[in-house]
């Protein structure tokens, strides 16, 4: 049961139009690539007047974030979007909607940090704001893209909930590339989003004081009543995924599995990258190894009891990151291993860094780590050091 | 005016009612805090106050307790400008889009001289040249006084400050105070003033009138700081007018381009009255004096031409 009418759109362009259909109040962002599509997109919205809201053409990320924070704590549903050097630029207001509890949606078209300067995809932006305290998803196509972005407004308004959510899609592999993906019917999203009413607004006749100075007889239990609610907001999210599963028909989970009902090696990969490992898994498959693939669509909170659930038969993970945690290998690893440090002793981790810096992952770079993997297994076993690999560099 | 005729007549010219409630902590003699509590005298209810980090929030907003009796908000040190910008245009959208019932709220951003001049002067910058519709105060006690008396670009040539110390080889801050003012006036806003609580109803005529007008208002408040200023904190309103009276601090509108002296004096005392009262100068040989002196005329004969006083 897949409701609406399929098109042809780029992935920055469908971020767009799940905005332009939750009917945002304010949008707030600067350029940068390869988010730009998403901005031009909407500017475009608000000028022809298919989308009714001020549109702040900020001087900086830093204010984009800024102007959201103010907009939000005013009652208005807001929406921005940012990308690689901008994320960083914004990185000190993104820990305030999340304390402050400003329901803030941001779209991440995910790029490289510099230097060298990049403009395209990898996932060090992502991974540099592991813990801001929002609620932070990955897409792996257009389609979830546009689906995620609906959602977040729901999760993120949601008065049990009360978070600033953050959709990440992978820079030009999803925000420049036209994929094919069903629309749905735009009544139905707006029936999907209810109106947003944060209770305790910024109102003259209901004065409120907002973000005061919190020194440390204070300051520990806000931090902890914060962690709290935040842990809390997983039911929410899984509750909305399974009403939008049931309103358009397709299903999301926090973390999504290919061919893992047998599996006992699992490729473990998050972003546009999953589509392409798919492909790897059935080439593996053909060979006789039974691999399967996890995606993470859900990274904060960290899905711990479904991911643990996922690999519970499995013998052997292999993560790919998209970013280095430097002087400590892979960041994605790191978390996993660590999620499962007192579950699992004996499952086999090994992580590989690739696609820093828009370099493509083929599916011979999957089949490749998987091989490799095994290979360190017997490494592991004969009670040598593994390190992290860097696949596909030129020596 | 004695005791009894001030208690006939004030309140005819001032509200009693305080916006800004006693039992803060700021420093005894705070020129700042009583530049706030006048600010939110002529501002009254109706309003949305984005604060920056600094004195104001650390004396006003310490958890559980608020001095605030109107809508408050701070977030960070250098994104006032930004914050208010995003209040308005919600305010505007909402209205527009049936929301909320349309009223007149005015949207005000504090910040001291540090977070104006400069860690925030580029989101206050945009948010001037976006024309947003709101009121900017800089409450301007010339140094980062909330962590300890830095220097900042706002702190006046020859002061003692922790980061320009007076050394051998130093006579204290060495650069000459960015003009602040005149770098609002240069984004052709509709209102640019400066102020002093030692001036309390020129202070509030002037932020009626910054909030009365559509467009970005910049109200520059020279905020005594006797504990940076290195001065008895009874002379917090005497420096003020000290300020003005030497030509320090002259007291300016510039109305849609336009500029209006608002206090000129037939002769200026000369600086060192106001300087010989401060800690903060007390270094100061002659002949440096002399050059803040020579420094402090030109600029008041050039705000006299803009003002087309003679």
């Amino acid at each position: 049961m897949t409701k609406g009418k399929i098109v042809g759109l780029e992935g920055s362009f469908a971020v767009a139009e799940a905005v332009r259909m939750a009917n945002a109040d304010v949008i707030s962002a600067y350029p940068i690539t390869p988010q730009t599509h998403i901005v031009e997109r909407l500017a475009e919205m608000v000028a022809d007047g298919e989308l009714d809201a001020e549109f702040i053409c900020v001087e900086s990320e830093h204010s984009a974030m800024s102007a959201c924070v103010g907009a939000s704590a005013a009652g208005a549903r807001v929406f921005t979007c940012s990308a690689g050097q901008g994320l960083e630029l914004m990185h000190e207001v993104l820990y305030i909607p999340s304390s402050m509890r400003l329901p803030v949606v941001a779209v991440v078209a995910n790029r490289a940090l510099s230097a060298p300067l990049s403009v395209w995809c990898d996932h060090s932006d992502a991974m540099a704001i592991r813990d801001i305290g929002w609620i932070q998803m990955f897409a792996e196509n257009n389609q979830q893209a546009f689906d995620l972005t609906v959602c977040a407004y729901r999760v993120a308004e949601d008065k049990e909930v009360l978070f600033p959510a953050m959709v990440h899609l992978d820079g030009f592999y999803l925000s420049h590339v036209i994929e094919d993906m069903v629309m749905p019917d735009e009544e139905e999203v707006v029936g999907f989003i209810p109106e947003y009413e944060h209770p305790f607004v910024l109102d003259p006749d209901r004065p409120v004081s907002m973000g005061c100075y919190g020194p440390p007889f204070i300051y520990s239990e806000t931090k902890k009543a914060q962690e709290v609610a935040f842990e809390n907001t997983k039911s929410k999210i899984l509750e909305t995924w399974k009403e939008f599963g049931d309103v358009f028909g397709r299903h999301y989970s926090p973390v999504e599995k290919y061919r893992m009902e047998d599996a006992r090696i699992a490729l473990l990969t998050m972003g546009s990258s999953g589509e392409t490992a798919m492909l790897a898994v059935e080439e593996l498959r053909e060979e006789g190894k039974d691999v399967g693939l996890i995606s993470l669509r859900l990274w904060r909170p960290f899905p711990f009891k479904e991911f643990r659930d996922a690999v519970k038969d499995v013998e052997l993970l292999v993560v790919l990151d998209r970013a280095i945690s430097s002087g400590m290998g892979g960041p994605v690893c790191s978390e996993v291993k660590s999620a499962l440090y007192d579950k699992r002793k004996d499952l086999n981790i090994v992580g590989f860094i690739g696609g820093l810096g828009g370099r493509d992952i083929p599916v011979k770079g999957f089949k490749y780590m998987v091989n490799r993997a095994l290979e360190k297994v017997k490494a592991i076993e004969r009670g040598e050091e593994i390190e992290t690999e860097m696949i596909g560099i030129r020596e | 005016m004695e005791k009894e005729d001030e208690e006939l007549f004030v309140p005819r010219l001032v509200t009693t009612e305080e916006n800004f409630a006693s039992g803060h902590r700021a420093c005894i003699g705070c020129g700042e805090a009583l530049a706030v509590r006048h600010v939110c005298k002529a501002l009254g209810k109706n309003v949305i106050i984005v604060t920056a980090t600094g004195c104001i929030e650390i004396y006003s907003s310490l958890l559980p307790q608020t001095s605030w009796r109107v809508a408050w908000i701070h977030t960070l040190f250098e994104n006032v400008g930004a914050v208010v910008s995003g209040i308005e245009s919600a305010y505007k959208a909402r209205v527009r889009k049936g929301k909320i019932p349309a009223k007149e709220v005015k949207f005000v951003g504090f910040a001291g001289d540090g977070g104006t001049s400069d860690i925030g002067i580029q989101a206050l910058s945009g948010a001037m040249e976006r024309m947003h519709n709101f009121l900017y105060c800089c409450f301007d006690n010339e140094a980062y006084m909330n962590t300890g008396i830095q220097r900042s670009s706002s702190t006046p040539y020859g002061a003692w400050t922790t980061t320009a110390p007076v050394g051998k080889k130093s006579i204290g801050q060495m650069t000459w105070k960015k003009n602040m003012p005149e770098i609002a006036v240069a984004h052709n806003i509709p209102y640019v003033a400066t102020a002093c609580p030692s001036y309390p109803f020129d202070l509030m005529d002037k932020v009626k009138k910054g909030v009365a007008i559509e467009g970005p208002a910049y109200v520059h408040i020279l905020s005594v700081c006797p504990t940076g200023w290195r001065c008895p904190p009874n002379l917090s309103i005497e420096l003020g007018r000290l300020a003005v009276e030497t030509g320090v601090f002259p007291l300016y509108e510039v109305i849609n381009g336009e500029y209006r002296l608002n206090f000129d004096f037939p002769e200026l005392k000369p600086v060192r009255e106001y300087m010989k009262k401060q800690g903060r100068f007390r270094h100061l040989t002659e002949d440096v004096i002399e050059r803040i002196q020579a420094r402090v005329a030109e600029e008041y004969l050039k705000l006299k031409e803009k003002a087309g006083v003679k």
